[in-house]
């Protein structure tokens, strides 16, 4: 189970380049299913089981990409200023490192600053790749990178960068592998460039036309920028009743409760007032669908060091085999 | 498909630039594109299969492919400016206005503008040095501390709603190209040129949008349209290259004189990898100079393009530009032709191995 999470983990894929962890991700489910295909943006859609009298079209999504760097500028003296792919936390760049997807890797500080207190702004980071001058430089401008950061297993709970969100990958992955008979037609979208706005989870509803879309996604389980949050590590998947982007449909949200308590699953319902989901995409694709979100907590999100519990893992990937095993009437 | 095809480069030369001046001098404040429609109209009209109008403002024109089955390239480039509304009337002439689409009022105090469908002349008036203390020359200029002031005679024919714009005439000093509107007049002046030459390979599918300015309005219904298999999106992109009073110059985006400036990442979009490379290998491969928008924030009408339907492979490329959104934005000649000649070589050689690949 780590292994599967240390493996999705580790390979880097900054949102709207995922071919590589799109790769990974095919070949964990290719046994599984005989329709898997990629889309325009990069979406891998993996297709299970025919829709039956009383069953529904259920689009469940996790998202392949990361939050990452691009260079934006190389100095003479052989810096490298840059952008950011997604929202990245300033606090946490000073003493990280990256690693580009050419195999460069390198490290981050930023310019002399007059208040050492203060957190300056991004661009005045930058990354040293080592590089002497600028004609030297292993990067150039629009080379793309994630920030590098191993695996950490410390028993019941896991550190990772990229915890965000290729534990949800790894759990789609066991509920591929878990689910055996449903009445459902399932669609499972490994869903591009959310990091930067959802983007591919937008156009894969519009394609697939799902009557119901779930997104699977980590939530911040401890103090991020400040802000306490009510969800805790450990305490079960967290069913989300809303967030910045959405407000899940109150019948999704009763069919995720209802049947984490029939199968004895422990839960939390989750309020979040910073960022959202694929799930607010999905619920306002074409005219509409049925839409709701399941949490792993995650302490430290968008930091290079992301900690989820393997209980919560665990108990996620089985109320997702309950919830798409079963018929249910909304 | 490829055959060896004898046909010369597209140039710019007296008519293209003739056209581009008659362009940058029309008023076509988003929303209220009118004039630049018309304008478009006439030029296509003889070379157009299809043109449609849609309900939004687009103008939408086809040339169909001569072959079977061909690849459908949506070709976009947006026909409205930045400018200005009337919001209220003081009387006299004078009249507060707020902003439409992105315009940094500190760059707005004396500079004379044209008001409404008559195009009225007018200045943006501000309070005079003799008046204003240290203190208030040190803040920067808020909208609400301007007026649009078209004189008592002038003002009876204004009223609220009214668009205002710029009034910088076009004109051309040597290589340098000056005007008002150039973001995206030189987009839409490359799209015509495009638009006149034969690609029978393609089915070439334009869109001279509306709206761009206030949010990528227009694109998006006109995407909707033509579910293309991939957009090209032809812009203006600013050019900050000038030598910076301490250390390197880090933040230029483009530079004026390096050629089209291809787009990786901005605000809105992701570009397509694929369609980066192709650009790119198209542009050495034909000796063309480009360079790459530095990624960051900004955006085009690809911000809308991409995520309409199933999601559209999409590029932006822009020609640079000094002082956008500001009364006079300066190009270079040669940027735009090598944008021309990058497009037009690009529209030879694309075909749909490009999109076989995953990206």
């Amino acid at each position: 189970m780590k292994d599967l999470i240390q493996k999705l983990t580790q390979t880097p894929g900054p949102s709207g380049y995922e071919s590589a962890i799109r790769n990974v991700i095919r070949e964990e489910v290719a046994p599984y299913s005989n329709d898997i295909s990629v889309d325009a943006l990069g979406n891998l859609i993996v297709r299970i089981g025919q829709k039956t009298a009383n069953g529904v079209r259920i689009l469940v999504a996790a998202h392949m990409d990361e939050i990452g760097v691009i260079v934006s500028h190389v100095e003479k003296n052989g810096l490298v200023r840059f952008s950011n792919i997604g929202f990245i936390i300033t606090r946490y760049l000073a003493g990280s490192r990256v690693r580009f997807l050419n195999g460069t890797r390198g490290m981050i500080d930023s310019d002399k600053q007059e208040e050492p207190t203060k957190i300056q702004s991004q661009d005045k980071f930058f990354i040293d790749t080592g590089a002497i001058n600028d004609k030297e430089s292993p990067v150039k401008v629009g080379d793309l990178g994630v920030f590098d950061r191993e695996f950490l297993d410390l028993g019941k709970r896991v550190v990772s960068k990229a915890m965000d969100d290729r534990v949800s990958c790894a759990a789609m992955i066991e509920v591929i592998k878990q689910v055996k008979n449903t009445p459902h037609e399932l669609v499972f979208v490994f869903s591009a460039q959310e990091e930067v706005g959802s983007r591919g989870a937008q156009t894969a509803a519009y394609a697939l036309e799902p009557d119901v879309t779930i997104a699977i996604d980590v939530t911040p389980a401890s103090t991020l920028l400040g802000v306490e949050m009510q969800v805790a590590l450990g305490n079960g998947p967290a069913i989300k009743v809303r967030d910045v982007g959405m407000i899940a449909d109150p019948r999704v949200v009763d069919w995720m409760a209802t049947s984490a308590k029939k199968a004895g699953l422990p839960y939390q319902l989750e309020v979040l007032d910073i960022g959202s989901t694929d799930a607010r995409t999905m619920q306002v694709s074409r005219a509409g669908t049925l839409s709701g979100a399941l949490s792993i907590p995650c302490r430290y999100v968008h930091s290079p060091s992301e900690m989820v519990d393997m209980d919560d893992y665990g108990n996620t990937i089985k109320l997702l085999v309950q919830l798409l095993s079963n018929l249910t009437t909304f | 498909m490829s055959t060896l095809k004898k046909i010369s480069p597209p140039r710019i030369g007296k008519s293209q630039l003739d056209l581009l001046e008659k362009l940058s001098n029309a008023v076509s404040v988003s929303g209220a594109e009118d004039e630049v429609r018309q304008i478009v109209l006439e030029q296509v009209k003889p070379y157009a299969d299809e043109v449609k109008q849609d309900a939004l403002g687009n103008l939408l024109v086809k040339r169909h492919a001569q072959a079977t089955n061909p690849l459908r390239v949506l070709l976009a480039a947006h026909m409205d400016e930045v400018g200005f509304m009337i919001v209220d009337d003081e009387g006299e002439g004078v009249f507060p206005f707020s902003p439409v689409g992105g315009i940094d009022p500190r760059q707005l105090a004396a500079k004379p503008v044209l008001v409404g469908k008559e195009r009225l002349p007018g200045v943006i008036g501000a309070k005079p040095i003799h008046l204003s203390s240290p203190d208030e020359r040190h803040n920067n200029y808020t909208f609400s501390s301007l007026r649009i002031d078209v004189s008592p005679a002038n003002g009876k024919k204004v009223k609220v709603g009214d668009l205002a714009t710029y009034a910088t005439r076009f004109s051309r000093q040597g290589s340098s190209l000056f005007g008002k509107a150039l973001d995206d007049r030189l987009g839409v002046a490359t799209l015509i040129e495009l638009l006149k030459r034969d690609h029978p390979d393609l089915e070439l599918l334009f869109a001279f949008t509306v709206q761009e300015e206030v949010g990528l309005r227009g694109a998006q219904v006109a995407a909707y349209e033509f579910k293309p298999d991939l957009a090209l999106v032809v812009d203006s992109t600013p050019a900050f290259d000038f030598v910076p009073e301490t250390g390197e110059n880090t933040q230029y985006n483009c530079r004026l004189g390096a050629g089209p400036a291809i787009y990786i990442a901005d605000a809105g979009t992701l570009s397509d990898p694929r369609l980066i490379r192709f650009l790119a290998a198209t542009a050495e491969k034909h000796a063309i100079p480009f360079q790459f928008r530095q990624p960051g924030g900004g955006g085009t009408d690809a911000g809308a393009i991409h995520k309409t339907g199933a999601g559209i492979p999409t590029v932006s490329i822009s020609i640079p530009g000094r002082y956008a959104h500001t009364p006079i934005l300066h190009a270079r000649v040669k940027d735009w032709e090598n944008t021309l000649l990058l497009l037009e070589a690009a529209l030879n050689d694309i075909n749909r191995g490009i999109l076989s690949v995953d990206r």
